[in-house]
């Protein structure tokens, strides 16, 4: 080789010095006193394409909070890391989050497994988690705020508008093969038995994680189409499976006045990347959309193209998730007089926020809030059209009544002190 | 080659294992002894995260065995490493017992929600820990063995044998994320409560982790040196530089070959065993392609065929990781990729192989065969005559 | 006051349509009530009805500019800024503000497409009577009979024809009354169809009073059934070549830069998404300046791709490959640093969001052969892929480019010392390669999504299909890609599609014990290390 010692010594040299640098740089304690909010999204790997934007919605959700003069008179300020959709990453970010950059609270987290994989980090040093995505409910922590979906807010009213408005009598349940789809399609399949569904009329079928050849699969939701019954697919299909997915659709004909599909998981986002034409009429259920009409998504949606700079950025229903979780600890904080996990953690149950599709979200004794449900149709431009929206805010379920397992069990921290109380046996589960 | 035998521990040994032997006792010590709140004090997430670090640095030994000295480059040693993972992760489910959420004495959560009436034959016995402990090394060991006796009699070499195994931990990958295969599928084994009767989260088991790490650490890299120093070590590298003349001397390569894969299998094994107490969760995504090729990139920045540079790299690179995404949550990607890009260019033998070709005896340095030569392209008509 | 008005209005503009506009009242009536069930029954009276203003009415209802009042529930029709009265098609009376445009769910789509149908039966245009006669049949709505009677009476073109007899046997089938003689000889026609819509129709039968229409109808489907099942398994070797296609199209470029050069090119994938993102900012340009040529995109999309790609492809050889020759192990760590940084390039700019790539017209659709549904999207796909397998095979056999790289493949000094600069000839294939990956990328863009992970999905395929083929043969990696795709598509529907994968990944691995070298093996050349 023809490079010399001295150029590999020196940029070992320089490799060391400016990991050094990093680390001290990241060490250092800021002067000033303020309150740190941790954001723990991916920014890199498979889910950064979902988490991203959740990453920024808190950072202009914390800016804005500081233009109002910050919360108990502390300036706000955002901690990020990216835990790169690396599970243990999680675990590992949260950590550090709580211990050495001592964050009051995290706002973070998408699937199911990065929010198992940090649960016990914060159960044991006690601290605070907003997690803001639909999810498969069975579960409620002490230290973990649910503020998206539980199933009972999204995917029953889904179904029943399906069976109502379009008679729908024949049911392909499609779902990714991971812990959301099964739990859903597991608490449909019971509810629908019980609405009289005959078994031979639910078809169930898992694919695994990005799947990107859908031919064989919509062929077959095709064929299962043509009994004679009028057929849906209800889709808990992930994230960058559901592109694919949909441009098959389209490819082979199937139309939403054919089959139509209901989707748990597509949102503006997601149809960012599809040409939404062909997909007019396929649904999706959802307690926010872009589309809706009120004096505060305006100004939300305002606000977030001034902070993106970007007039076409879209919004979500877990970003408004996180307005909503973000703006409940803001004033639970000033409720307790203490940004301290336990006060915050106490005061947090029965806070109130204006949600921004017109109605009140209450965090319940159970730590998941109320919402309203929509059902949207998809329109051209990557819209959806509220075709449907229920009454009343629904109260979200820990527990699902449609489980054997968990339909004895209920979640109040307020009362009870406990996640998983048993009517039955009159016992805490658990630990 | 010199023909006096070769020492077992070099002085880059004797530092490494010193540094180890520090380590076990320093870390205790700064961790329990020294008071919170003190500037000497070490967190205990620390002493977790140093001890992930160890266990990496164990499967990069693991590899480095295999490919330092045995020439065949792994792209699936993630594989061993998960199932290793995943043995002891079945080991600490069963150990939650009725504090399930569900209050299931048996079934851990995951199954009573997927409706499991009864435990899967093979989680039996895991709620021993030697049953468990004798899976960490026998499942890893014997897919290692199966695997690398068909692959080596056939005489698979090279980049076949690479993609080969990346397509070994790929198939695994996509069999463990199946929630039917009954091991939690995406969400994998988490929660855990008790190793061995106390507490994982109790600030003495996470310590005495880090001990048993760096002891695995210590061991496995004597295992490793064992085999290469001795006369089965000579014959290895007689293997790795040109199998077909070791092959005519009258050596069955094969039988070399298949026993260091499976002991560094059995080693990857061992050192996801010890990861998953200490990060607190295993799932399917350990078996993901690029995580077997970092492990081989750690090696390739330590130093291939150092086996203490293989440690050293692991533990460089995944320090660089923890400090970046902390730091540079949106560019330590271009960091990373800079880091390996450079390192190719500039330190071709790794930091460990640089060190010792510039200060360490002609002699001690390990001499590196050119590569492999994998395609049509580097084969020079008339070579090896 | 307004009644008396819409009376008035009425009186002046009826003449002899008077008559069969009366009970469109009720339609209109509905249509303004606003529900969505209300407007599915109000499109369903106004066809029958046979108002004149039907189809103009239902046209503005799928545009959105069909409008209710809300004060006396008058029906407005918008067109720009102006409104016309939806019953007269008169200057519309009365305030324009508080009106709500009428919305459609797909309960009201499929009343509107059932209504158009019947109103197109007599178009003068053939793919609208076509198009028509399909809607028909699909709404299987025993009140179309009289329209579909007429129009058969009328049709010259003898598939629409078809098509409405099969319109009128699932009309007939759908009215309970027609007499058991008509029905038996409907199960006959619609039997005829063979396919799923067919199917759906038997055995919706299942239930019929009548025990002859209840076996022919079992029989009919027995029939179908087999005709399906035999179309079901050429289908499946279609996808499966479709998905070998894919397959094909991911490995080429790595047939190339890590086959023929052997550098372990984990930045292959990388390359492949630069082509799609290629193909997404070509695309951007073509709707800001010239929509109307959109599908001629792709023709600017593919040169583009390839020498974005290629030129990265070249910088990356220069840069860093060209210090790595003789260590090829090496490269697997450079390249994989390499794509480490380009995809977080491409996050950096673009963000880490899908980017929409279009679909340009002439690939969107489906085509019917012999009840073989082929889309249009993945033949072009299928044929794209093969001829870029044969450009390549043509460059590498045929030009004196290729004979320069086969040289240097095979003796690099040798090809030096005859005079071949073979620095330029490793930059050039490496570019090569990952120009043809760029390409790759134009065609992979249109089926999955165009975001920064795009490459990191194709990798690990892309090198078992070119190791299964045989490292270093061109051949090979088409008969490796077909064959993996064929064989995982054909096992797909009995094992589902992880198992199919697993199950093919452990052929793979066995395959290799018995052909240590893959499919192809080159001769002489093999390597021993």
């Amino acid at each position: 080789m023809a490079d010399t010692l001295w150029t590999r010594r020196g940029s070992a040299i320089l490799l060391a010095g400016g990991m050094a640098l990093s680390l001290f740089g990241a060490s250092v304690a800021r002067a000033e006193e303020t309150i740190k909010v941790g954001i723990l999204h991916s920014l890199s790997g498979t889910m950064a394409i979902s988490e991203t934007t959740l990453k920024d919605a808190m950072l202009m959700l914390i800016a804005e909070q500081n233009a109002k003069g910050g919360v108990l008179g502390k300036k706000l300020e955002a901690v990020v890391v990216d835990p790169a959709s690396n599970w243990p990453l999680f675990a590992e970010k949260a950590r550090e989050l709580i211990s050495k950059n001592k964050v009051s609270a995290v706002f973070g987290c998408w699937t199911s497994v990065s929010r198992k994989s940090v649960l016990p980090v914060f159960k044991e040093l006690d601290s605070i988690l907003f997690y803001p995505v639909q999810y498969e409910g069975e579960e409620s922590e002490r230290n973990v705020f649910y503020t998206g979906a539980a199933p009972n807010q999204q995917a029953i009213p889904a179904v029943d508008y399906l069976m109502k408005e379009e008679g729908i009598e024949r049911w392909v349940l499609e779902g990714t093969d991971y812990v959301y789809p099964r739990t859903t399609n597991k608490i449909l399949e019971a509810y629908l038995k019980a609405k009289g569904v005959a078994p031979e009329d639910i078809s169930i079928n898992y694919t695994p994680f990005g799947q990107s050849d859908w031919q064989t699969r919509v062929a077959s939701i095709k064929a299962f189409g043509s009994a004679g019954k009028k057929t849906a697919v209800v889709s808990t299909i992930n994230g960058d499976a559901n592109v694919p997915f949909y441009k098959e659709l389209s490819n082979q004909g199937l139309k939403a006045t054919d089959i139509p599909v209901v989707a748990f998981s597509v949102g503006e986002e997601e149809l960012a990347g599809i040409d939404t034409k062909p997909l007019l009429g396929h649904l999706a259920a959802w307690n926010y959309f872009m589309s809706i009409d009120t004096p505060e998504n305006k100004t939300f949606i305002d606000q977030w193209h001034a902070f993106t700079k970007n007039p076409k950025r879209v919004t979500n229903d877990p970003m408004e998730a996180h307005y909503i979780g973000f703006n409940m600890w803001v004033k639970a904080v000033e409720k307790a007089g203490s940004v301290e996990p336990d006060k915050v953690i106490a005061a947090l149950p029965g806070i109130e926020q204006k949600n921004l599709t017109g109605g009140t979200a209450k965090m319940l004794p159970n730590h998941h809030i109320t919402k309203p449900v929509f059902i949207g149709e998809i329109k051209d431009g990557g819209q959806f059209d509220v075709v449907y929206r229920t009454e009343e805010p629904i109260p979200g379920e820990a527990w699902s009544k449609q489980l054997e397992g968990s339909k004895d069990l209920e979640a109040d921290w307020v009362k009870l002190n406990c996640g998983n109380y048993n009517t039955k046996t009159k016992k805490c589960g658990g630990a | 080659m010199s023909p006096a035998r070769t020492p077992l521990i070099d002085l880059k040994g004797l530092i490494f294992l010193g540094l180890l032997a520090a380590a076990c006792l320093v870390v205790p010590l700064l961790n329990l002894m020294v008071p919170e709140g003190s500037p000497l004090h070490m967190p205990t997430y620390l002493v977790s995260l140093f001890g992930k670090y160890l266990s990496f640095a164990l499967l990069a030994v693991s590899l480095d065995l295999v490919w330092g000295y045995c020439g065949i480059l792994s792209l699936g040693h993630g594989a061993f490493f998960g199932l290793g993972g995943y043995a002891m992760g079945m080991y600490l489910m069963r150990q939650i017992g009725p504090r399930g959420v569900y209050g299931n004495p048996v079934l851990p959560d995951f199954m009573v929600f997927l409706n499991y009436k009864e435990l899967p034959w093979y989680w039996l016995g895991f709620d021993m820990f030697p049953f468990a402990a004798l899976m960490v090394l026998a499942v890893p060991g014997l897919l290692g063995f199966v695997f690398g006796w068909l692959a080596f009699r056939s005489r698979v070499t090279g980049v076949y044998l690479s993609i080969i195994t990346q397509a070994l931990t790929y198939a695994l990958m996509l069999a463990f994320f199946r929630n039917d295969m009954g091991l939690g599928g995406n969400n994998g084994l988490t929660d855990f409560k008790d190793l061995l009767g106390l507490s994982v989260q109790a600030q003495g088991v996470r310590v005495a982790l880090f001990v048993a790490t760096a002891i695995a650490l210590a061991l496995g890299y004597l295992i490793a040196r064992v085999m290469t120093v001795s006369a089965y070590g000579k014959i290895l590298i007689a293997v790795r530089d040109a199998e077909p003349r070791t092959r005519f001397l009258g050596y069955r390569p094969e039988h070399f070959k298949t026993l260091a894969f499976t002991v560094s299998a059995m080693m990857a094994g061992v050192a996801g065993a010890l990861y998953v107490p200490q990060v607190g969760i295993i799932n399917p995504s350990e078996f993901a392609p690029t995580n077997s090729i970092e492990a081989v990139i750690w090696v390739a920045v330590g130093g291939r065929g150092t086996l203490v540079g293989a440690a050293l790299g692991a533990i460089i690179v995944n320090y660089a990781k923890t400090i970046l995404t902390g730091a540079l949550p949106d560019a330590w990607l271009f960091g990373l990729g800079a880091l390996f890009v450079l390192v190719t260019l500039f330190l071709p033998k790794g930091i460990v192989g640089t060190l010792m070709q510039r200060y360490g005896s002609r002699r001690a340095a390990a001499k590196l065969p050119p590569e492999p030569e994998l395609a049509p392209k580097l084969v020079e008509e008339g070579r090896g005559s | 006051m307004h009644r008396l008005l819409a009376l008035l209005l009425l009186c002046l503009t009826l003449t002899g349509a008077a008559l069969a506009q009366a009970p469109a009242d009720g339609a209109y009536g509905k249509l303004a009530a606003g529900s969505y069930s209300d407007i599915e029954a109000g499109v369903a009276e106004l066809v029958t009805s046979g108002d004149p203003r039907a189809g103009t009415v239902i046209a503005a209802l799928v545009d959105g500019r069909l409008y209710a009042r809300a004060a006396d529930k008058a029906l407005l029709i918008r067109t720009g800024e102006t409104y016309v009265d939806a019953r007269t098609g008169q200057a519309a009376e009365g305030a324009t503000d508080g009106l709500k445009a009428l919305r459609l769910n797909n309960k009201v789509r499929r009343a509107v497409d059932a209504a158009q149908g019947q109103l197109n039966l007599l178009s003068p245009d053939p793919t609208k009577r076509r198009e028509a006669a399909d809607a028909v049949f699909k709404a299987r709505d025993a009140t179309a009979l009289p329209a579909v009677e007429a129009a058969i009476a009328r049709e010259s073109d003898a598939g629409i024809k078809r098509t409405l007899s099969e319109a009128r046997a699932a009309a007939i089938l759908a009215k309970p009354t027609s007499p058991e003689s008509d029905r038996l000889a409907a199960i006959t026609t619609i039997q005829t169809r063979a396919d799923g819509d067919a199917m759906a129709i038997l055995r919706s039968l299942a239930n019929d009073p009548s025990e002859a229409v209840k076996t022919a109808s079992a029989k009919g489907i027995a029939a179908i059934e087999t005709r399906l099942a035999i179309i079901g398994g050429v289908q499946n070797v279609w996808y499966g070549i479709s998905l070998g296609s894919v397959l094909l199209l991911a490995a080429i470029g790595l047939a190339i830069t890590f086959g023929v050069m052997g550098v372990i090119n984990m930045a292959h994938g990388e390359m492949v998404m630069l082509g799609a993102y290629t193909t997404y900012l070509v695309q951007e340009v073509f709707r800001a300046q010239a929509p109307a040529w959109f599908d001629w995109s792709v023709a600017v999309s593919i040169p583009a791709a390839f020498l974005v790609a290629g030129a990265v492809g070249v910088a990356i050889e220069r840069g860093i490959i060209r210090f790595l020759y003789g260590r090829p192990l090496e490269t697997l760590l450079a390249t994989f640093g390499v794509s480490l940084i380009l995809q977080q390039t491409v996050r950096s700019i673009f963000g880490p969001t899908n980017r929409e790539v279009g679909v340009p017209g002439f690939m969107t659709g489906a085509v019917d052969v012999f009840g073989l549904s082929i889309t249009w999207g993945r033949l072009w796909i299928v044929g794209f892929s093969f001829a870029l397998f044969l450009f390549l095979l043509f460059v590498l056999r045929k030009t004196s480019f290729g004979l320069k790289t086969r040289a240097v493949t095979q003796n690099r000094r040798m090809a030096a010392a005859m005079g071949i600069r073979t620095p330029w000839v490793d930059a050039m294939t490496f570019g090569l390669g990952s120009g043809i990956a760029g390409i790759a990328g134009v065609a992979l863009s249109q089926i999955d999504n165009v975001s920064p992970n795009l490459g990191q999905g194709y990798i690990i395929d892309s090198f078992l299909v070119v190791v299964f083929g045989g490292v270093g043969s061109l051949w090979g990696t088409l008969v490796a890609a077909l064959t993996l795709g064929v064989a995982n598509k054909l096992a797909e529907p009995y094992l589902g599609a992880v198992l199919a994968k697993i199950a093919l990944l452990i052929f793979i691995i066995l395959f290799i014990q018995k052909r240590p070298r893959g499919l192809f093996a080159l001769k002489g050349r093999a390597v021993e290390s």
